[in-house]
């Protein structure tokens, strides 16, 4: 039950999005926008600064993913969806577990796009460890979801709520980008260092496990008038 | 409240400003023993130390006086709000 | 315990104004000099800014699952401070850094990690001021986040090799420091149960305050 409305939600969601593909357009716009942002500050003589791949792969991520939030939930605000899904007869944290969901696979399609580019435009051996970044994109990807889903959720009836998130969110996801971005230093090092990167990758996904518990615990409580 | 946030970052300021003038030179590694440091880099720690004494008291007290403040604005409304209750009661 | 308030309040600040005479006369450390007695306080104001975290992130569960309101009250003064006890160490840290270190500032994990977590105390803050209706169920969330991450500020510096003093400080402190450490400490410790209570108590007047109004709307 709880599985099954978590995948409606996103089928929900996909299904609305593939029609006009409008956040993923503009996400991807916006991704490519920092990136090229970021290469005005982070490259010197035409060369760009050692390791700044990784840091630019990864604020990308964090601003695209902000916006991508931000569109998501005024989505259903402006569709005045989100009462009626809150008094769907299905567990709420199933709904919070769809959105999430569907903002782990939107961030994915992007990361798609943007890891190939930065790889390029910055000269960097981001697939010298392929199934590695894999797996720290996605813990680091899915830990950003979790609290960002949580927050955008909870801001949707505030006024301020399009300057709250990034406010809110960014120093709860400084850990993960931390070791998002010392993960990704490490596989691009020359002699490129796996075990390291193993360990920002174990630690990615404790702190997924304790935010992901904390949300499904939080969301109830904070829904609830 | 305007007037006095301004006193607040004056008083801030100024207690800063010896400080912020010292340029900071190259950072180092490791501790080096004070003694052996070149004279250039052996700042005078004394005004660091009360900086950083006199900020705890000032930063404690404005926090102290912002609570007694605001604990005053609450307390006098209550006691309107009772006067007024008194005097409509008789109704 | 009201009547207490005063002369513990007085009694604080005679400690805290002794403090500097036992300061005076701890051990010389060797290495840094002078400037390394600002440790007695910015050790202490860093531990009473996790104490005070825990606090709140306590609180706030308690508030989000009980719907306890003084649990809420108990969350917002310990959010304010943590931003306080926030504010002295991020102060007193760079005092301390210039002369020890060379620099103001070095982005290593444990200053990094205080950072992240005054800007979250500071975040809780902006919640309950900006944050519209539900903002206290909003700020209590985030509290309990906020608290999540405390442990990862903690276990940060033994990841991490970084140039600030490990964990190991405070109990391996020499026998000619503890003494002046355990006393500036036990006064900062003291000035924040002391503000803690005032700032409950405020919180506690304006709730009465409101019930008031709504109990004059009522009648009238």
């Amino acid at each position: 039950m709880f599985l099954r409305t978590a995948l409606l939600v996103l089928r929900k969601d996909f299904t609305i999005e593939v029609k006009s593909r409008e956040i993923l357009y503009t996400t991807l716009l916006f991704a490519l926008s920092c990136v090229l942002v970021f290469s005005i500050a982070f490259v010197k003589e035409g060369e760009p600064l050692e390791d700044a791949a990784a840091g630019i792969l990864w604020i990308a991520i964090e601003f695209a993913g902000t916006l991508a939030l931000g569109r998501t939930f005024e989505r259903e605000r402006y569709g005045e969806t989100l009462r009626a899904l809150l008094l769907a007869p299905a567990p709420r944290t199933a709904i919070y577990v769809g959105k999430m969901l569907g903002i782990v696979v939107l961030l994915g399609v992007c990361e798609l796009l943007l890891v190939p580019l930065v790889a390029l435009l910055f000269r960097s051996p981001l697939f010298a460890e392929p199934v590695l970044l894999v797996a720290l994109l996605l813990t680091g990807t899915i830990g950003f979801a979790v609290v960002g889903s949580l927050f955008a959720a909870m801001l949707v009836r505030a006024r301020t709520r399009d300057v709250m998130l990034p406010i809110l969110l960014y120093p709860m996801t400084v850990p993960l980008m931390i070791a998002g971005v010392r993960g990704t230093v490490a596989l691009t090092q020359t002699p490129a260092d796996p075990t390291s990167a193993i360990m920002w990758i174990g630690l990615l996904a404790c702190m997924d496990t304790v935010f992901l518990v904390l949300a499904l615990w939080t969301f109830e409580p904070v829904m609830t008038e | 409240m305007m007037r006095r946030l301004l006193v607040i970052v004056w008083l801030v300021a100024a207690a800063a400003a010896p400080v912020l003038a010292m340029q900071p030179p190259a950072a180092q590694s490791e501790y080096v023993p004070v003694k052996d440091l070149p004279p250039v880099d052996q700042l005078p720690a004394a005004p660091l130390l009360v900086a950083a004494y006199s900020f705890i008291w000032l930063v404690a007290m404005f926090y102290l006086w912002t609570i007694w403040r605001r604990l005053n604005k609450v307390e006098t409304e209550m006691r309107a709000l009772e006067q007024r209750q008194h005097r409509g009661g008789g109704r | 315990m009201r009547k207490a308030f005063l002369p513990l309040l007085v009694v604080t600040a005679a400690m805290f104004a002794y403090a500097p005479v036992m300061i005076a006369h701890a051990d010389y450390e060797s290495t840094m000099g002078l400037v390394q007695k600002v440790m007695y306080f910015h050790a202490p104001s860093g531990m009473v800014m996790l104490i005070s975290a825990v606090v709140c992130g306590v609180a706030s569960a308690l508030f989000l699952w009980r719907k306890d309101p003084a649990a809420d009250r108990v969350a917002l003064a310990a959010a304010e401070l943590t931003a306080l006890f926030g504010l002295i160490v991020l102060v007193t840290g760079p005092l301390w850094a210039r002369k020890a270190w060379g620099v103001w500032w070095v982005w290593e994990a444990r200053l990094t990690m205080s950072f992240v977590g005054w800007l979250i105390a500071v975040g809780y803050l902006f919640v309950r001021k900006y944050g519209g209706p539900g903002s206290d169920k909003l700020g209590a969330a985030l509290a309990v986040f906020g608290t999540a991450n405390v442990p990862f500020i903690y276990v940060s510096v033994n990841i991490w090799r970084t140039m600030h003093p490990m964990t190991t400080v405070v109990p391996t402190l020499q026998a000619g420091m503890r003494g002046a450490f355990w006393f500036s400490a036990l006064t900062l410790f003291m000035l924040y149960g002391l503000l803690l209570t005032a700032r409950v108590h405020l919180e506690r007047q304006r709730a009465v305050l409101d019930e008031l109004y709504l109990a004059e709307e009522d009648r009238s």
